[in-house]
């Protein structure tokens, strides 16, 4: 009898596990199942046989880059905090994770929390920092949980404290909780934060490697690329710089979700085909629907269109198409939806979480989502599509941080593969996807209606007149098109949006 | 912990503890999936489920352990079950009813419910 091994399903065959290589394999609460997996060793690797300059030459040529959005490599931004004297320096991780539908760095946290509190204390070491913050969103109970009990494991063990492994070096970890604003994910906004103000940017430069927490050097990395950090420095640089394509190594968690069949946690090789995710990892698109575009990045990122199916992922390839990786969100979307109603979401959401130190950004993003109502609307005009695109530049240009920097991207990604349902919305005065309301209207063909008056019975103003048997009709006076007809009547599809 | 020998000799006496028992036998692991997406699916009490079927059948050889993220939302709960010198078998979308049942036959009776594994489910 030959039972299938999750490892050969579709799902997962293309994958490879670095960052995520102990989720789902051992107790997260066991610091004894973390040392089962070679934990710790490459901590006391780093302490009792390499130089803080050698550990970082190791994360120079492992050619590791930021996963927190911004693709920095990791191993230069080491250098500059570890370059800078100060009687005190810090060691941060981001783990806040705001992006709406991200959820790798919760899953790394819940799975592998001991992974973190090693590669922090490496960081640590490597960067002459003696003190480190884990600032996780209160939102993630679990994950702080089981960060509380791996901190306390390992100071009960020496492995954070005072002279860990002998070599002198001291390092001590704190968690701090946010309160879950998105602002509060950019660098200087989070150690603002941590020193206890409202979570506000500030400008760079200076960069934290130079002024950061408390205005002293300070090394910041997001979660997953924490992750990658002990198996690189036990390993070595070659096997993680083996892997990827020439200037992004390495695999890269994304959390696939929206209109595919597996929704779930997805570890790629970098190169990995946007397609075989889609098609192969993700299952294809289900009901029937078509594939139209991927939105990463979230609400600083953009989306990739159906034409770019055989796009390698990587940094550079999206960029290049004025794209992102970003944090790892990745929601498809297929034809049933409205681009310009996608970018209205993710403005709506930077309007919302706007922290309203910058004017570009505050003002900015709310006169642009003004627009884009008016567009969908039925009120938009060729110039309102214009004026859109004409802010968007504005206002990355001008924004103080990354949040309004980035809040324009759905809406530029939109307009550029997307252009002429823009154009449809606002000449025609028709949604292409047929989702926006105020342009569409609900009908009933009388040729396939039968009478049964379910359309009618669901209908929550009355809006719907016909006799049993006799073909229905709806009143457009009455009807608010919230489309309860539509499902009501899917078995006999009389009810259609025109 | 202050050498790299002592580490080392955590890690064998962890790797020991993980494949035998206090009395040499050797361990079936049964980890089920308890990260967010897990508990939300129900994945607690697939999890107290397996530990009390367990303890009333005495299969003192098995040890139920939580873990993270097996990273298939659609399937969860899931539950993972390695039996030594076999290869892991992959249950989806798990209920305490569900487990009575694996225990039974597949932890007492050695034989896989095929019907509830991945495989059944996927392509
Ligand atoms: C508005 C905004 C939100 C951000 N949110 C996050 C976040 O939730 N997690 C994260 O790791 N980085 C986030 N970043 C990026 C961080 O500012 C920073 O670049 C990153 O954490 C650096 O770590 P890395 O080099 O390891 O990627 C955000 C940036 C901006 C502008």
């Amino acid at each position: 009898m030959a039972v299938k091994p999750l490892t050969d399903t579709e799902f997962y065959k293309k994958q490879t596990r670095l960052a995520l290589r102990n989720c789902g394999v051992i107790d997260p609460e066991s610091i004894e199942e973390y040392f089962a997996v070679d934990g710790y060793q490459a901590l006391a690797k780093a302490l009792t046989q390499l130089t803080p300059e050698q550990v970082i030459q190791i994360m120079k040529d492992s050619g590791l880059r930021g996963r927190g959005g911004g693709g920095f490599p990791t191993g230069l931004k080491w250098s500059f905090t570890a370059a800078n004297t100060a009687d005190q320096k810090y060691v941060v991780c981001n783990a806040d994770e705001g992006d709406p539908g991200a959820f790798m760095d919760r899953s790394v946290l819940e799975g592998d929390p001991h992974a973190i509190v090693e590669a922090m204390a490496i960081c640590g070491y490597a960067t002459g920092a003696a003190v480190g913050y884990i600032y996780v969103r209160a939102e993630y109970p679990i994950a702080v949980k089981r960060l509380e009990i791996a901190i306390a494991a390992a100071k009960a063990r020496g492995l954070l404290g005072k002279n860990i492994f002998g070599s002198g070096f001291d390092f001590e970890l704190h968690i701090r909780l946010g309160a879950g604003a998105f602002v509060c994910g950019e660098e200087t906004a989070l150690m603002t934060s941590i020193e206890g103000n409202r979570g506000e940017p500030r400008p760079r430069p200076p960069y934290p490697a130079v002024k950061g927490l408390f205005g002293k050097p300070t090394t910041e990395n997001n979660v997953e690329t924490f992750a990658n950090v002990p198996q690189i420095i036990l390993r070595g640089a070659e096997p993680f710089a083996a892997m990827g394509t020439e200037k992004s190594k390495g695999s890269k968690v994304f959390a696939l979700g929206g209109n595919i069949k597996n929704t779930g946690l997805v570890e790629i090789p970098m190169g990995t085909k946007l397609r075989e995710v889609i098609e192969e990892i993700g299952g294809g698109i289900p009901n029937g629907h078509t594939f139209k575009a991927v939105q990463t990045g979230g609400p600083s990122g953009g989306c990739i269109p159906a034409a770019y199916m055989d796009i390698e992922i990587d940094y550079d390839n999206l960029s290049a198409i004025g794209c992102m990786i970003g944090s790892g969100g990745m929601i498809v979307m297929d034809d049933s939806k409205c681009m310009v109603d996608i970018a209205r979401f993710f403005l709506d959401f930077t309007v919302d979480e706007s922290c309203g130190k910058c004017s570009p950004c505050r003002i900015g993003t709310k006169r642009m989502l003004e627009i884009l109502d008016k567009i969908i609307a039925g009120n938009g005009t060729l110039e309102d599509v214009d004026k859109l695109e004409e802010l968007a530049y504005h206002i990355k240009e001008n924004s103080l941080c990354g949040l309004g920097q980035t809040a324009p991207n759905p809406v530029l990604a939109t307009l550029r593969f997307f252009r002429d349902e823009y154009i449809a919305h606002v000449t025609e005065h028709r949604c292409p996807a047929g989702v926006c309301k105020a342009m569409l209207t609900y009908k009933i063909d009388p040729e396939k209606c039968i009478g049964c008056t379910l359309c009618a019975r669901v209908c929550p103003t009355g809006a719907i007149n016909g006799t049993v048997k006799q073909p229905h009709v709806i009143d457009p006076e009455k009807c608010i098109k919230c489309g309860a007809c539509e499902t009501a009547c899917k078995k006999v599809h009389a009810v259609y949006r025109a | 912990m202050t050498t790299l020998a002592e580490l080392n000799a955590a890690k064998d006496a962890a790797l020991a503890k993980m494949t035998k028992t206090g009395g040499g036998q050797e361990i079936t692991r049964v980890v089920v999936g308890l990260a967010t997406c897990g508990i939300a699916a129900g994945a607690t009490p697939v999890l107290k489920a397996f530990e009390e079927a367990a303890q009333a059948a005495e299969l003192s050889n098995v040890r139920v352990l939580q873990t993270g993220c097996i990273g298939m939302c659609q399937f969860e709960p899931i539950a993972e079950i390695t039996a030594p010198g076999q290869p892991k078998v992959t249950y989806v979308n798990m209920t305490a009813e569900k487990v009575k049942e694996v225990v039974e036959k597949h932890l007492k009776g050695g034989s896989v419910i095929e019907e509830y594994t991945v495989g059944a489910v996927t392509d």
